[in-house]
């Protein structure tokens, strides 16, 4: 019955992502007039999100975003227009970005693959094996500091990282302005999107607030641990609750730092682990900070849909969920190199956990998987460059649900 | 001097109390039974209204011996009373509801156990508001005692705690509590640690054989008050720890606190923070701001008396948080009653010592940076480090009675229309727009159907049929609330766009 249910919201999440904006042909796209799930439209045209978790910020309690079940979420970026998020929507999925036109946000950013890519770490313009792995953009719209080493503090900031490293999509701020003016269909489409500018030539802060915007409405808060924390204790079965309560607990301390209602502290935290075999040992945010206590430190990723983003670690180091508990279990620093001296966290030590106790914590952290808000990739794109260049879109629209 | 004396009188008051305590309860055992509460001086009925947590409203449920206490949590609704019999309890208990409360029954000196065996890892765990943890023997387990998260308005008094784990009771991100007249012991880190919690009263408490004593961290507005900490590692901490999303310590009154040789060997597990406290260490205040210390009796901690420190001291290796401002500042040191401490310091200390020709280490130090603090009559103490502090302007903290607030923390979930709306794109947007298909039909289709009759709406989505062809079967909506369907129900009829 249960699984009958879990179906259920599957397909209907797949429904969703079929359904949810028709997209005419490229040389005459209309841009969206409403918001995606999640989200309000006011009178102004914006969209603000509407989550249940807001109701919790009546009781003037706890800081937000610190741990609990009934607990307030932190600051989010909404307040874009339906048309800037959709137009986000078509360059978020369109290679010409990219130097040659090869390289999308959307491949190492695959939707059916929790916002990653399914690879160790990613790979960019010509077949360039980068040094670490792509993070999930599930709920990025309430981070303050993004990256695995923390190093931009907006999204925006955050995106011409990989538009301009010439190892991830290549491209320079002038090629980027030259090719999209040269598309009508995209000057179109800003004229659309930002209705009062005074130029009409695309300009950066447009593109970085479209991209912005777009991500900012990839909200994923309504699992069945979800619905737990709401209150309807029967959402989660027996073993999964044994599993939060681990979870939770002080030996395991997962929620130290996985900290809900976004399972994660949005801290930095060096837990020790070694480089895989051969690459050099990754300094992370000691870069970031010019600090050497920070050394190895990492942003504390979120496990929401964590079942979705294999393989693990800012370098792709464990394959499965249960191979990463086990790194947890294995005893404080067990993995340093001997020429390392590195500041770990003083959660991290030796919880000793069965294997009994590690097999409810998969069955716990599978429990936040939603992508009930599953955003589609458009079916052509403004630039003409064939869809189904990209591999990640062609699988997402084979995700083809019960419609004619 | 009127003051010193009534702290003794206190102070032998409170040995009569634990004395007792064991001559009471203690028999077969060494450890002290809580102390009375006729003890409290503030014990008077309905002295947690202030709090809500124990306001009973609902059923009484009790559980005997050989039954479950989660069943019982299971079966409770908000304002019901949990009354936990004599017997041995080997579970985990978990509260994720408000205004629970757990009372143990002590019945002839025997009292209700639970005992995690070393095999489970807490005892309680709680994130409800309004929780209360009474009379219980806890004992054995491998992580906490009791520990909420995000649960404001708790009490948690009369416990009696030994050997849980990690720590004893912690108030995690929690609100406006009280922890009173608890006794913990054999705790590998902090027996009673408020962490990132605001608004708490730690009072009339007794912790020895523990690593860390009392350790408020990364929380405001904390008053520790006639607490009995003897034969920690470390009596009474405030810390501001780097890398936790809460970024300050401040406002923490400590006083009329009995510190007395707190010199265990430290047994703290490798990495911890409190693994690097020396042994015969009092208090410690570190990178903690607006801390009163004030009326207590520190005596025969051989390492410093009290120590004021930032993060470059004793070892503590964290790696550092550039949102964390490292150094204790404006530290108020009033009248204390010191004496005996600094008999065997660490190394560092010693040479400091040896730099003021003393042979004995400190009733106080302060190292590293901070500004702003003050000392009274300082020439009472030896002291190392002080000569920055000024003459405090403050004489006392008699203006304080209490931390906590007037009235209880707001309860989480307020208004109906919120609610409504907040289902409604939180949850329903997914599969429903209101003039265009997504997965569901349209609002505007909706509406048409079901004008005037919010009930129909309430009651199909909690077991929905299949009705039409041309969509899918909707999944059931039965993890809302009724009341929560209502308000969405009512909300989707009201939409126009």
């Amino acid at each position: 019955m249960r699984a009958l249910f879990f179906l259920a919201v599957i397909g209907a999440a797949a429904a969703v992502a079929v359904a949810l904006r028709s997209t005419p042909a490229a040389n005459s796209i209309t841009l969206c007039n409403t918001c995606p799930p999640g989200f309000e439209l006011t009178d102004n045209n914006l969209c603000k999100l509407r989550s249940l978790y807001q109701l919790y910020e009546s009781g003037q309690g706890n800081e937000p975003g610190v741990g609990g079940l009934k607990t307030a979420l932190p600051n989010v970026r909404d307040g874009f227009t339906p048309q800037q998020i959709d137009l986000g929507r078509y360059l978020f999925f369109d290679p010409v970005l990219s130097n040659d036109g090869t390289v999308s946000c959307a491949t190492c950013h695959q939707p059916d693959k929790g916002f990653s890519d399914g690879l160790k770490t990613s790979v960019g313009l010509h077949n360039t094996t980068l040094k670490r792995a792509a993070p999930s953009l599930w709920n990025v719209a309430f981070y303050k500091k993004f990256f695995w080493d923390a190093r931009a503090t907006s999204l925006e900031e955050q995106m011409t990282g990989p538009l301009y490293s010439p190892d991830e999509m290549g491209t320079t701020r002038e090629q980027l302005l030259k090719t999209l003016n040269a598309i009508e269909s995209y000057r179109d489409l800003f004229q659309q999107a930002f209705p009062s500018r005074t130029s009409g030539a695309i300009a950066l802060d447009e593109i970085y607030t479209a991209i912005t915007a777009f991500e900012s409405s990839l909200i994923s808060l309504n699992s069945r641990y979800d619905q737990y924390a709401h209150g309807y204790h029967e959402a989660l079965r027996k073993e999964e609750i044994e599993g939060l309560n681990i979870f939770r607990s002080f030996v395991a301390r997962c929620a130290e730092c996985h900290t809900p209602p976004l399972f994660t502290n949005q801290q930095v935290a060096v837990i020790g682990l070694a480089s895989p075999e051969g690459a050099a040992f990754d300094a992370g945010a000691q870069e970031t900070f010019h600090d050497a206590s920070l050394r190895g430190a990492f942003k504390v990723p979120s496990l929401r849909n964590i079942d979705r983003t294999a393989p693990y670690t800012h370098a792709g180091r464990f394959n499965s969920l249960r191979e990463m508990i086990a790194f947890y279990s294995a005893g404080r620093g067990h993995e340093v190199p001997p020429t390392e001296k590195l500041h770990i966290h003083w959660h991290i030590w030796e919880p000793k956990l069965t294997d009994y106790e590690m097999d409810r914590l998969v069955d716990f952290v599978k429990t936040l998987t939603d992508e009930s808000f599953m955003p589609r990739a458009p079916e052509s794109l403004p630039s003409g460059i064939a869809i189904d260049k990209n591999k990640n879109q062609k699988t997402l629209s084979s995700l083809s649900p019960n419609t004619p | 001097m009127k003051i010193a004396k009534r702290i003794l009188l206190v102070v032998a008051i409170f040995a009569i109390g634990i004395y007792c305590g064991k001559l009471f309860f203690g028999r077969g055992s060494d450890i002290p039974a809580p102390v009375p509460t006729y003890f409290s001086q503030s014990a008077q009925p309905g002295d947690s209204v202030g709090i809500g947590a124990g306001t009973v409203t609902g059923k009484i449920i009790d559980v005997k011996n050989g039954s479950s206490i989660q069943e019982a949590v299971g079966k409770a609704s908000p304002g019901d009373l949990i009354r936990i019999y004599p017997g041995v309890y080997h579970e985990t208990v978990y509260i994720d509801k408000d205004n629970i409360s757990l009372q143990g029954v002590i019945v002839n000196g025997e009292w209700p156990t639970l005992d995690g065996e070393k095999k489970q890892n807490d005892a309680i765990l709680y994130s409800g508001n309004g929780v209360l943890v009474e009379n219980l023997k806890i004992t054995n387990y491998k992580g906490n005692g009791i520990m909420g998260q995000a649960g404001n308005n708790y009490v948690i008094r009369n416990n009696w705690i030994v050997d849980t784990g990690v720590y004893g009771i912690f108030p995690q991100f929690g609100k406006n509590g009280v922890v009173e007249r608890n006794i913990l012991s054999g705790i590998e880190d902090a027996a009673i640690y408020i962490g990132m919690c605001d608004n708490v009263d730690v009072r009339f408490n007794e912790v020895y054989g523990n690593v860390a004593g009392i350790e408020i961290e990364n929380s405001r507005h904390a008053l520790v008050e006639y607490n009995y900490a003897h034969d920690n590692t470390g009596g009474i901490l405030a810390f501001l720890t780097p890398g936790l999303p809460i970024k300050t310590c401040y406002d923490v009154i400590i006083r009329n606190n009995y510190v007395y040789n707190n010199n265990t060997k430290n047994f703290g597990a490798v990495g911890s923070t409190v693994s690097h406290i020396p042994k015969g260490t009092g208090m410690l205040i570190m990178a903690a701001d607006d801390i009163t210390i004030e009326n207590n009796i520190v005596t025969g901690n051989d390492n410093a008396g009290i120590t004021i420190t930032d993060y470059g001291y004793a070892g503590v290796d964290h790696a550092s948080d550039p949102e964390s401002e490292p150094n204790s500042d404006r530290i108020t040191l009033l009248d204390n009653f010191m004496s005996n401490n600094g008999a065997d310091p660490v190394a560092d200390v010693k040479a400091i010592m040896m730099t003021k020709l003393s042979k004995l280490g400190p009733d106080i130090i302060a190292v590293g940076g901070g500004q702003g603090s003050c000392v009274v009559n300082p020439g009472r103490y030896r002291t190392f480090g002080l000569d920055a502090y000024a003459n405090c302007q403050a004489r006392d903290t008699r203006s304080v009675k209490t931390y906590l607030l007037d009235k209880p923390v707001a309860p989480r979930v307020t208004a109906t229309i919120e609610k409504g709306k907040m289902t409604y794109y939180g949850v329903c947007s997914g599969c429903h727009a209101y003039s265009t298909r997504l997965v569901g039909p349209p609002v505007n289709t909706i509406q048409a159907l079901y004008k005037n009759n919010a009930q129909g709406i309430v009651d199909f989505i909690a077991n929905p049929v299949h009705k039409r062809d041309d969509y899918p079967e909707m999944p059931p909506q039965n993890y809302l609330t009724e009341e929560t369907r209502k308000a969405v129900a009512e909300y989707m009829l009201s939409l126009t766009k």
